[in-house]
C-alpha cells in the first residue's frame, strides 16, 4: 500500500487570480460572490467530510468504546455493557502475551524494513544503470507488491512447508538439514519475515530509483574525472542524496509494516503458541479468533496499536513538511 | 560510454536477479499443475513435466461464484471511491475550502490507520445497523482503503492544470459543477486511471474485511475462496494454487496495460517532482 498526500503548490499568483477575478465580472457584488464560492467549495467537499465522519470516525468511535467497555456477546448485540473504564487496558498488559506480541512487532517490522530497504536500494542503483531489458525487468520486480496477500501468503506457506516444501529442498541440495518454517517456534517469525521482505521489496526499490532519477549525472561524471570509484560515488554522492528520499521510505514502510496482518494470519495464525504473533495478529485473535470472543481487549489492543502507528505516522509527516519547506 | 559486453553483463545479472524475485510465482504456477499424487513427491518436480488441470477444473467448479463477488465488489468501489474522491480532489486543488489543510492532514492519518482496527469497529457497526454479511457492506468498508489515497491522488493532479484553463470556462458561463464535469474531470483522465486502478486492486485483495464481515454470507470474493481451501482440504495444492493464480490475473493485466499509472501510484507522495 502506499500513502499519498497532497501536492502544496504555492498559490495561484496575485496577478493570476486578479486576472481571474476580474474576469468574472459578474452581476453578484464580490462579497457575496466571495461567499457563495466558499459554499461550492464545501458543496463538493461534503460527500466525503460526511463519508468520513459515518466510515471512519464512528467505527474508530465505535473501536474506542469497545476497548472501554465490558462487553460480552450478549451485550455486543444489546449495546448495554457497562463501562469499565480503563479495565480491558490493564487486563491487556498484564496478559502474559503482551510482552511477545509487542517484541515480535518490534521485531518483525524493524527487521522487514532494513532487509527491505536494502534489498531495495541495492536493486535500484542497479537498475539505474539502464541495460537493455532494465525497464521490462523492474515492471517485472512489481508483482510481488501486486499480488493479493493471501496469493503470496498461502504459496509462501506451501514453499516453506516442512516436508514437501521447495525452499527445505533446496537446503537439502546444499547439505543443510530441513527446517520446520511455520510450525517451530524458533521460525515462525523469520517465515514470516521472509515473506513480507518480497512483498515489500517492490515499493522500496520504485520509490528509491525514483529518487535516483533526480539526482544530477553531472555529479558522477564529475567524480570520476576525479577518479572516484563506484564504491565511493555510492557513499559521498548517492547515499547522501538519496537521504531525504530514504528517510521517507523508511518511515513510510514503519507505518505500513507496523499493520501488516493478513500475511501472518494466514500463514502462521501468530503461532505456534505466541511465536509470531504480533500486536495486530493479537487484536485479531481476541476478537474473532476464538469460540468466545473478547472484544474488549481485543479493541484495546488494537488502539495501542494506533497509538504506536500514529508516533511514526506524525514522524512522517514532520519530515515530510520540513522536506518541503 | 559503456561497452556492449558491460551491458550484455549487467542484463545477464538482472535476469538472474529477476528470475529470483520471481521464483515464488513460478512455483505458484508449476504446482497449480501438479497432479495430486506428484504433491508429496521427493524432489518435488521442478518443471511441471506431466501438467494436469484438475486444479483449474476445481476453480472452474468451485470458485467462479466468489469470482463474480470479488469483481461485483472490486467495481462498486471504484465507482465509490470516484464519486466521493474526485470532487473532493477538485475544492481541496481549485476551489480553495476552509479547512482544507486540516482535512488533508486527516486523509493523510486516515491511512496510517491498521485495518484490523477498522475492521472491528466495522464489526460493530454493521453487527447493530443488521449490515454483515452484505455485498455491499463490503464495498463500503473496503472504499475506506482507497478514498483518502484517491483524494490525494486528484488534488495532486488537479493542481497541476492551469488556473487559466478553468477561468476560461467560467468566462464562457460555466458553473463549477461544469467546470468540475466537462473541463476539468476529462483533463484529469490518468489520475481518473491510477485511482481506479488500485482502488480495483485493493478491493480485489482485500482480506481483513472480507474474513470479518463477510464471512457467511452468500456472496463471498475469492480472497475467502482461497482462505476456505486453504482451511477444509488442506491436501489439495493443485487445486489452492490455481485459485491463486486466477485471483493474480487482475494484477498481471494492470501490470502489462498500466504500467506507469502503478508507478505512478506508487511514489505519489512518496517523491517530489
Amino acid at each position: 500500500m502506499t500513502i499519498a498526500r497532497v501536492d502544496r503548490r504555492p498559490h495561484r499568483s496575485p496577478a493570476v487570480s486578479g486576472a481571474a477575478g476580474g474576469a468574472d465580472r459578474c452581476d453578484v457584488p464580490p462579497r457575496r460572490r466571495r461567499g457563495r464560492d466558499r459554499l461550492t467549495a464545501l458543496g463538493f467537499l461534503a460527500p466525503l467530510v460526511a463519508y468520513l465522519a459515518a466510515f471512519y470516525l464512528y467505527p474508530l468511535y465505535r473501536n474506542l468504546d469497545l476497548s472501554l467497555r465490558d462487553y460480552t456477546v450478549r451485550s455486543f448485540v444489546a449495546g448495554d455493557a457497562p463501562f469499565s473504564g480503563w479495565d480491558n487496558f490493564s487486563q491487556v498488559l498484564n496478559d502474559p502475551t503482551f510482552g511477545p506480541a509487542l517484541r515480535n512487532t518490534m521485531v518483525f517490522t524493524f527487521v522487514s524494513i532494513a532487509l527491505q530497504y536494502a534489498a531495495g536500494l541495492a536493486l535500484a542503483v542497479f537498475f539505474n544503470r539502464h541495460f537493455r531489458l532494465s525497464t521490462t525487468l523492474r515492471a517485472l520486480f512489481l508483482i510481488p507488491w501486486l499480488l493479493p496477500l493471501i496469493v503470496s501468503a498461502s504459496t509462501w506457506s506451501w514453499m516453506l512447508n516442512s516436508e514437501s516444501g521447495v525452499v527445505n529442498y533446496a537446503l537439502h541440495l546444499v547439505g543443510v538439514p530441513p527446517v520446520d518454517w511455520l510450525t517451530s517456534p524458533h521460525w515462525a517469525l523469520a517465515s514470516v519475515v521472509i515473506a513480507n521482505v518480497w512483498i515489500g521489496i517492490p515499493f522500496n526499490l520504485v520509490i528509491l530509483y525514483s529518487g535516483l532519477q533526480n539526482i544530477p549525472g553531472e555529479l558522477y561524471e564529475a567524480a570520476s574525472l576525479d577518479g572516484a570509484s563506484g564504491r565511493q560515488q555510492f557513499r559521498r554522492i548517492t547515499f547522501p542524496l538519496l537521504r531525504p528520499v530514504s528517510a521517507i521510505t523508511l518511515l513510510l514502510g514503519l507505518v505500513y509494516t507496523l499493520k501488516v496482518f493478513d500475511l501472518i494470519w494466514i500463514m502462521t495464525k501468530g503461532g505456534p503458541g505466541d511465536s509470531s504473533s504480533t500486536l495486530a495478529t493479537w487484536s485479531y485473535q481476541l476478537a474473532f479468533g476464538t469460540l468466545l470472543p473478547h472484544f474488549g481487549p481485543g479493541a484495546a489492543v488494537g488502539n495501542i496499536l494506533i497509538l504506536i502507528a500514529l508516533v511514526f505516522g506524525l514522524l512522517y509527516i514532520r519530515v515530510q513538511r520540513r522536506q518541503e519547506a | 560510454m559503456k561497452s556492449p559486453a558491460s551491458s550484455r553483463r549487467h542484463t545477464a545479472v538482472g535476469l538472474l536477479l529477476t528470475g529470483i524475485m520471481l521464483f515464488p510465482v513460478y512455483w505458484m504456477l508449476n504446482v497449480s499443475l501438479t497432479p495430486q499424487q506428484d504433491m508429496r513427491k521427493s524432489p518435488p518436480d521442478l518443471f511441471p513435466l506431466h501438467p494436469t488441470f484438475e486444479g483449474y477444473r476445481a476453480v472452474l467448479h468451485d470458485q467462479m461464484p466468489y469470482l463474480g463477488t470479488s469483481l461485483l465488489i472490486g467495481l462498486g468501489t471504484v465507482a465509490a471511491t470516484l464519486v466521493l474522491a474526485a470532487p473532493a480532489g477538485y475544492s481541496l486543488a481549485k476551489l480553495r475550502p476552509r479547512g482544507g489543510g486540516i482535512l488533508g492532514l486527516a486523509l493523510l492519518v486516515a491511512q496510517m490507520i491498521p485495518g484490523i482496527v477498522m475492521a472491528m469497529g466495522f464489526y460493530g457497526v454493521f453487527l447493530n445497523l443488521g449490515l454483515l454479511n452484505s455485498w455491499w457492506g463490503l464495498i463500503i468498508a473496503d472504499s475506506t482503503i482507497a478514498v483518502p489515497f484517491g483524494v490525494m491522488i486528484f488534488t495532486a493532479f488537479m493542481s497541476g492544470i492551469p488556473d487559466e484553463l478553468t477561468a476560461a470556462a467560467r468566462i464562457d458561463g460555466a458553473g463549477s459543477w461544469r467546470t468540475f464535469w466537462s473541463v476539468v474531470l476529462p483533463v484529469s483522465r490518468n489520475a481518473v486511471v491510477t485511482v481506479s486502478l488500485f482502488s480495483f486492486l485493493w478491493a480485489w485483495s482485500d482480506f481483513v474485511f472480507a474474513n470479518t464481515l463477510d464471512g457467511g454470507g452468500d456472496l463471498r470474493p475469492i480472497t475467502l475462496g482461497i482462505y476456505r481451501y486453504i482451511g477444509n482440504n488442506n491436501q489439495e495444492w493443485n487445486a489452492i494454487m490455481a485459485t491463486a493464480v486466477v485471483a493474480s490475473v487482475p494484477a498481471a493485466v494492470l501490470l502489462v496495460l498500466a504500467q506507469r499509472y502503478v508507478a505512478a501510484g506508487v511514489t505519489a507522495g512518496a517523491v517530489k517532482d
